[in-house]
């Protein structure tokens, strides 16, 4: 896989950048305790049944997936699995397991760990596994370090592997079986063979967890410990970083108007990679119950309508790029710029309004709507003021209504109580794991982030079908090249920037966005200067 | 020969203490009920904040929704929950997956240091200020303060906590900035306590200082009215001190007034401190509530809101004992008509 590195969007953090990369030639120090911002604390902590960034974040450092995303070819660095392959049917698996590695109890790390967290936790219980493991029959354990998993239909292996990172955590599999998964204390109480133990949680406070003294990748990890403090200001993030009381704030916690002043002081970097393998979207969500919406002329309209460099400048101030379709760029196996876009051009969204047979009134309006921007991030909001503004300009009268994440779910993903929304999908790594759901049709209502839209075509429910169902990576590219230009030409919803993150740190911490997840990769390289 | 002493059992205290604790068990059902009702109208549960953060799919939604027993009525739910609380259950927290009473009493010291401290501060503060500048009303000392406390009032105490933690966190270095204990350090006893006082230090004056000015301009307010009375004239015809004029008589009978905002005061121990707790990432009840609010945690919320309501049923109680030592006038134990 190849992937390419973000350019760097923003001129005034550069200089730092570089300067965190010299860095990294250094020799890693031994020890220190590296304080980070977190601002949130999951009730389930744990990665095998909860596969979400928020998770993942503190989590990643002491339950270890099979495999972890790299920088350039071949795009995954063995963590749990040493190698694997699939077969030419597409229905076995076969994983390679790293022998001598030991649970933070003690206990040896085998292949019946695996089986248990494929068939009891990752198929039956995690949110994305559900889906993505339906097909999974058995899981096969020749041997304590070999795994083989056995699926009733063809499962591309491309596709298993671009998951791993993301949905093969593995916890003990004698701490959970024989009881309830979801009520287990160990999904607070991680227990895992990652780098770090976990030593408390203190809610409310802080998560706390100390150097793993026998990691199976020895000397690593750097650091004695991870204190997660629990700021939920982000004022106060900034201001903690200011006072040398946190080290680090990840996922652009720091608000994006504090950036600049915060990389011209000394002895902070604002680091702007290390989230590529969770690009996030920018999308305007379209019910097309909603009569004037279903006409494709109408989407069109309103996609020319929206300024994506606008987007860019004024709402990431830089830090995002206008997104060509629902597949990041830096995907280059499966992205293709071989689809149609929708320009900013206000003139033409009119010229498609009137040939859609909706004329400005006598008001100057041609029809209204209402329009929910989704309440995750600070610049989904925004892009429900502006989104107004720019369709106000075309003779569409949108009334804002603002919710929270719960009342926002309901609306939009249960009710379908909305005609437009501002919705913020996530990419991990393969269009199959939680992009095609965005376009496929027949879903039940309740279902987050999914279509709920209101739209169903056929012919792309076939496409996303075959693609996850297709074995040969270069056919599965090509199908999923042609799932993109439907999707464009039809336009369900508009993509309009994609968004990876940004993390502010002390210029001591070293070892930073060495992958395209590192915030929630394991932190085993990462170290502070003496 | 002294008055005979009447016993407390005996006494118009004890009284009015019988009567507010058996007003209790209808003041706390009128509030639950009514909580209850405003949190049914709130759009989507506890299952669609668990899945807008987290993420599931439809059989997950469904299957966490039997879990939680939100696949039941509410009339159900709510008589469930009733018939709980009177074996003393107070629920499970469906944010924190542990037992309500269990997450309240972890938060509950720290809400009662910040608030009970900012509380202590700014009446101290406000009334000793309220004295100076309802003293000498219209003095140069009376305007540069009135001015002060208008602003002050006038300030949202998420920036003016921003700004104290910009000068004595950031730049100063003088106080910690965020969380209420230096972590991993495992202190104990009065080094521990000295601890977690440095750590509310700033929270402290951020909510006291806002408290402060209120009772500032309540104190100077009923000195300048107090001024006008018939007794003041009496006491200065009869040539008293005016140090004395100013405390035995003027600020005696201006305080009755703080003291009732005390009391209501309290009511907002919980809500008010909502920003501070989240400028400051202290763990108290009021970034509880709002998270509790977020996540839909209806038992939590509920177990939060009869935790606040004994609270502002104390408070008021003893601010009426309070009143009887400050002012005789007032009878302990009357009805009002």
């Amino acid at each position: 896989m190849r992937l390419t590195r973000r350019c760097l969007l923003a001129s005034a953090t550069a200089p730092f950048l570089l300067r965190a990369g010299a860095a990294r030639s250094r020799t890693p120090h031994r020890g220190g305790v590296l304080v980070v911002a977190a601002d949130t604390e999951p009730r389930n902590l744990n990665p095998a049944l909860v596969a979400s960034n928020g998770v993942f974040y503190v989590a990643s450092k002491v339950i270890e997936p099979l495999a972890e995303m790299a920088y350039g070819e071949p795009g995954f660095t063995p963590r749990l699995a040493l190698g694997w392959q699939g077969s030419p049917d597409g229905k076995s698996f076969t994983l390679r397991l790293r022998e001598g590695v030991r649970f933070h109890d003690g206990r040896p790390f085998t292949s019946a760990d695996v089986a248990y967290c494929a068939l009891e936790l990752w198929k039956k219980h995690q949110n994305l596994g559900r889906v993505f493991f339906v097909d999974l029959e058995a899981v096969e354990t020749p041997d304590p370090h070999t795994a083989i998993l056995r699926f009733a239909a063809p499962m591309p292996a491309q596709l298993i592997e671009n998951a791993l990172p993301a949905l093969t955590a593995v916890v003990p599999r004698h701490l959970f079986e024989g009881t309830d998964p979801l009520a287990n204390p160990h999904n607070q109480k991680l227990v895992g063979t990652g780098p770090f133990r976990f030593v408390e949680h203190r809610p409310g406070q802080y998560y706390r967890l100390e150097r793993n003294p026998d990691y199976w990748d020895a000397p690593k990890p750097h650091l004695d410990g991870i204190v997660y403090r629990v700021l939920p200001d982000r004022g106060a993030i900034a201001a903690a970083l200011e006072a040398g009381e946190i080290q680090l704030a990840a996922f652009s916690a720091v608000p994006l108007a504090d950036m600049q002043r915060l990389a011209k002081l000394p002895g902070i970097a604002v680091i702007d990679r290390g989230y590529e393998g969770i690009t996030y979207l920018v999308t305007v969500e379209i019910n097309h119950r909603r009569k004037e919406l279903a006409d494709v002329r109408v989407r069109r309209a309103i996609a020319h309508a929206i300024d994506p460099s606008f987007v860019v400048e004024r709402i990431f101030l830089g830090h995002a790029k206008p997104a060509i379709g629902p597949i990041p760029r830096f995907d280059t196996r499966f992205h293709t710029a071989d689809q149609p876009t929708y320009p900013y051009d206000p003139k033409r969204a009119e010229a498609l309004l009137d040939e859609a047979g909706l004329p400005r009134g006598p008001n100057g309006v041609r029809f209204s709507v209402e329009l929910l921007p989704a309440p995750w991030f600070e610049q989904t909001r925004q892009m429900g003021d502006y989104l107004r503004q720019a369709l106000k300009a075309v003779g569409i009268e949108a009334k804002l209504v603002v919710k929270d994440p719960a009342g926002h779910q309901k609306a939009v993903y249960t009710d379908h109580a909305f005609d437009l929304a501002i919705g913020s999908p996530v990419y991990r790594n393969d269009p199959a794991i939680s992009t095609t759901i965005l376009y496929q049709g027949g879903l039940p209502p309740g279902v987050p982030f999914s279509n709920q839209y209101g739209w169903a075509d056929p012919a792309m429910d076939e496409l996303i079908a075959r693609a996850a169902r297709t074995v040969h990576p270069a056919e599965r590219a090509e199908l999923y090249r042609r799932f993109q230009r439907i999707a464009a030409e039809q336009l369900p919803l508009i993509p309009v920037v994609e968004f990876t993150f940004l993390t502010v740190a002390s210029t001591r911490v070293h070892g930073v966005a060495d992958n395209p997840r590192w915030a929630v990769s394991n932190w085993a390289e990462t170290w502070l200067d003496a | 020969m002294s008055p005979p002493e009447r016993s407390f059992v005996r006494g118009p205290a004890w009284l009015l203490v019988r009567r507010r604790l058996a007003q209790a068990p209808l003041v706390l059902l009128f509030v639950l009920v009514g909580a209850f009702l405003l949190l049914e109208a709130a759009p989507g549960d506890a299952v669609d904040a668990y899945v807008a953060s987290l993420g599931g799919d439809a059989g997950f939604v469904r299957e966490l929704r039997e879990r939680w027993g939100l696949d039941r009525s509410a009339p159900t739910r709510f008589l469930l929950y009733l018939a709980g609380l009177a074996t003393g259950d107070l629920g499970w927290s469906v944010a924190f997956d542990r037992p309500v009473l269990a997450v309240i009493a972890e938060r509950l010291p720290v809400t009662l240091a910040l608030a009970g401290g900012a509380t202590l501060f700014a009446f101290a503060l406000g009334t000793g200020l309220g004295i100076l500048a309802g003293a000498r009303p219209q003095g140069p000392l009376d305007r540069i303060l009135s001015a002060a406390a208008l602003v002050l009032n006038a300030t949202p105490s998420f920036w003016l906590g921003l700004l104290l933690a910009l000068l004595f966190a950031v730049r100063l270095r003088w106080l910690p900035l965020a969380g209420i204990e230096t972590i991993g350090a495992g202190y104990s006893g009065l080094v521990r306590l000295l601890d977690l006082a440095r750590h509310l230090v700033l929270p402290v004056l951020t909510l006291g200082l806002v408290y402060a000015a209120l009772y500032l301009r309540l104190m100077r307010a009923g000195m300048v009215e107090a001024w006008r009375s018939d007794f003041v004239r009496a006491a200065r015809a009869k040539g008293i001190s005016r140090r004395r004029l100013v405390l035995r008589h003027v600020a005696r009978n201006a305080l009755l007034p703080v003291v009732t905002m005390l009391g209501l005061q309290s009511a907002t121990l919980v809500g008010g401190s909502v920003v501070v707790e989240s400028v400051f990432a202290v763990p108290g009840l009021g970034r509880l509530a709002a998270e509790a609010v977020t996540q839909r945690d209806f038992p939590l919320l509920l177990g939060i809101l009869i935790v606040s309501a004994l609270l502002v049923l104390l408070v008021n109680l003893l601010v009426d004992l309070l009143y009887a030592r400050i002012d005789p006038r007032v009878e302990l134990g009357a009805r009002t008509p």
